[in-house]
């Protein structure tokens, strides 16, 4: 695609919606997609997503601020006015249409006479091409999916926007459909914004995630990124699991800083605390399950020098086929989780084995202690 | 139940299910019972009993025989042709009128009445509350001569413009086609805006915001989308407007005058005054089947079976 082209980008600025009940769904953000991008806006219900969303396709009046695409102002232009189209939700399928007409609505509305090519090459493109004539009512979810999905691209628009488009899905069909449309996306190199709770969604196809939380952006980055260098707890716990550790700085030596944690000492680049760092001071350690191996006490001279330990007791330890998950009861935290690979399974890793976890000081990430530990734990399950 | 616990435990007793099974199956015609009687009594009975006095002959004095004289059906028809004509066109006037006056009512009702909606609802439906007769009364004083709607209608010059389209004559909207046409709208408004309610109600409101989405305009989104979706309520709402209307004889009597007589009056007359009963029940007859016969091709045409 053409880099230079920026008439697909959408920037939002100090954009806010208070409702007239005094909710207030998105607080003032700032907020540029680049052109060609697929952009997920992740968070749980009631987080502000879909209503950024709305704002952008029109379909809500912002309290304040205002929404470019491309150089366009286009904060107070109706819906049919913009070039921007929308897969909802529900699909909102036009049930007494058939599937052809369904997808042709935009063309014709655009007064554009000679339909019947596009509709079919699109049809084609999302592989209905059979099902023209059959109403919505007819199709499977999947299937109702893709016209809804085909029934926005037709229209060539500078970005489509994508409210929780896989929601109603099962499991087997939303994976499938996450490589369809980012196959689509890649086919039509059109400004994708797409809305999800499922964090994993917004990981397997966007770009550039925002992880949204009441009303605000909390972090926006890569989904490696945001996984890897989370910066709030909220982050960290929503996106995958995190264990967290309140530590003391003990002192800094180079670009490392020495933490206290449990009569243990820790390791923490410095580069990876998002947290400012004063002698004495809290912060939170975060390691990832995934990075931390387990060895049985009794071999704990064996660890390499220079990793991260901690002792701890196995508490849980539950088999899911490639990996082993261990809940570890540790002096720092009372349920450390572990998750193995199951290459060479250790038989003295049973529950109410002492072990000692270790892991490479890099994996270790740094937040501010002033927030709360829990944040976006349970969230995730709700909104699943 | 109490056949399947008491059977021994070792014995599955398949002898014992027929039984059950039976009286299962049947348990579905019982319950209609009920409705199947009253359709027998007060349907099918009258039906047969008017068929036969429609082709029987006689006098009051001599008494009625069966003569399969269906001369009588000629005989009505040939007659009373202009006041089948005019039953039509009345009802067809008053259903259109309801349809203009009661959709717009409806889509606010479903649409943007909010906290407002039950309220506007109860007022729709209040005037069921005061007998049909009192209503229907109470126009003849709202278009008495000297009353404000006909000195209003006179002074902007509309009565000129109704006078010369025939619906009114003179200075008068009483005992004219207008006010018979006004009280059948009036009557039968309920039963056009409740069937528009429910099916307007009943659109999902991200359809339309999908059509504005898809560049549908305002008006484009009714018009494709809102519309079309409501075509169930259109078609239940005007049925159930002029298959009364056409019947009614009410609003003639009350508010017209002998010129603006409908098939209702005839039958009426027919009936109790005339006492000539079998072209009373000829008449019957031929509404129903002309009222069956249109109401078939209006449901073909609008193709409402294909409709979600």
């Amino acid at each position: 695609m053409n880099t230079k082209d920026n008439s697909g980008d959408v920037r939002l600025s100090g954009i806010s919606k208070t409702y007239d009940n005094g909710f207030t769904a998105v607080q003032p953000l700032d907020l540029t997609v680049p052109q060609g991008s697929f952009f997920a806006l992740l968070g749980a219900s009631g987080c502000g997503k879909t209503t950024t969303l709305r704002m952008i396709a029109g379909l809500e009046e912002p309290s304040s601020g205002t929404v470019h695409l491309g150089d366009q102002e286009v904060t107070n232009l109706p819906p049919y006015k913009r070039p921007v189209n929308t897969v909802f939700q529900s699909y909102a399928l036009f049930p007494h249409l058939d599937i052809f007409e369904n997808v042709a609505f935009g063309l014709r509305r655009r007064g554009i006479k000679s339909v019947k090519q596009q509709v079919v090459d699109m049809l084609d493109l999302v592989q209905l091409g059979e099902q023209a004539r059959k109403k919505p009512h007819q199709l499977s979810g999947g299937q109702q999916q893709r016209v809804a999905v085909a029934r926005a691209l037709i229209n060539h628009p500078k970005v489509l926007l994508l409210d929780e488009p896989l929601g109603a899905l099962d499991l087997k069909l939303r994976r499938q459909m996450q490589l369809e449309l980012k196959r689509i996306q890649t086919e039509v190199g059109i400004t994708f914004i797409h809305v999800t709770h499922d964090q994993e969604e917004a990981m397997t196809m966007a770009d550039t995630v925002a992880v949204m939380n009441a009303g605000r952006v909390e972090q926006l980055g890569s989904p490696s990124d945001l996984y890897e260098n989370p910066n709030t707890t909220f982050v960290a716990n929503f996106l995958g699991t995190s264990n967290l550790i309140e530590a003391e700085v003990d002192s800094k030596s180079g670009d490392e800083i020495i933490l206290k944690a449990g009569g243990g000492k820790l390791v923490l680049p410095e580069a990876r605390c998002s947290a400012p760092t004063t002698t004495g001071g809290k912060v939170l350690v975060g390691v990832r399950p995934e990075k931390i191996t387990l060895t049985p006490a009794d071999d704990a001279g064996e660890i390499p020098a220079g990793r991260n330990r901690i002792t701890g007791k196995i508490a849980d330890s539950s088999f899911i086929g490639v990996s082993t998950q261990y809940v570890i009861d540790s002096p720092v935290c009372p349920e450390f989780e572990v998750y193995a690979q199951n290459i060479d399974r250790d038989a003295r890793l049973r529950p109410g084995a002492d072990v000692v976890l270790h892991w490479n000081p890099a994996h270790t990430f740094g937040l501010d202690a002033a927030q709360d530990i829990d944040a976006g734990v349970d969230i995730e399950e709700e909104a699943a | 139940m109490a056949a399947v616990t008491e059977a021994p435990p070792l014995a599955p007793a398949p002898e014992e299910k027929p039984p059950r099974k039976k009286r299962g199956r049947w348990t579905p015609y019982w319950l209609l019972l009920p409705g199947i009687l009253w359709l027998i009594v007060f349907f099918a009975l009258p039906m047969i009993y008017q068929g036969s006095t429609s082709i029987q002959t006689g006098s009051l004095e001599d008494g009625y025989k069966v003569t399969w004289h269906f001369a009588t059906y000629w005989d009505a028809l040939s007659e009373y042709w202009p006041q089948f004509l005019r039953s039509v066109l009345y009802a067809a006037a008053a259903t259109i009128l309801c349809l203009l006056l009661g959709y717009p009512l409806a889509y606010l009702i479903a649409f943007r009445a909010g906290r407002w909606r039950n309220l506007i609802m109860i007022l729709v439906i209040a005037p069921f509350f005061t007998s049909f007769l009192i209503r229907t009364l109470a126009w003849k004083t709202i278009l008495a001569d000297s009353g404000p709607v006909v000195s209003v209608l006179n002074t902007l010059h509309v009565l000129d413009v109704t006078n010369w389209l025939g619906w009114t004559s003179g200075d008068r909207v009483l005992a004219t086609p207008l006010a018979v046409v006004c009280g059948l709208t009036y009557n039968f408004l309920p039963f056009m805006i409740l069937p528009l309610y429910t099916s307007l109600e009943r659109i999902d409101g991200r359809l339309h915001e999908a059509a504005g989405d898809l560049y549908a305009k305002p008006f484009t989104t009714f018009r494709k989308v809102t519309f079309p979706l409501s075509m169930p309520g259109v078609v239940s709402g005007t049925l159930l407007t002029f298959i009364p209307a056409a019947g009614d004889y009410v609003n003639a009597e009350l508010l017209g005058s002998t010129d603006t007589r409908m098939i209702g009056n005839v039958i009426q007359t027919q009936f109790l005054r005339i006492l000539d009963y079998p072209t009373a029940a000829a008449l019957s007859f031929i509404l129903m089947a002309a009222i069956l016969a249109m109401v078939t091709i209006y449901i073909r045409k609008s193709g409402t079976e294909d409709l979600v």
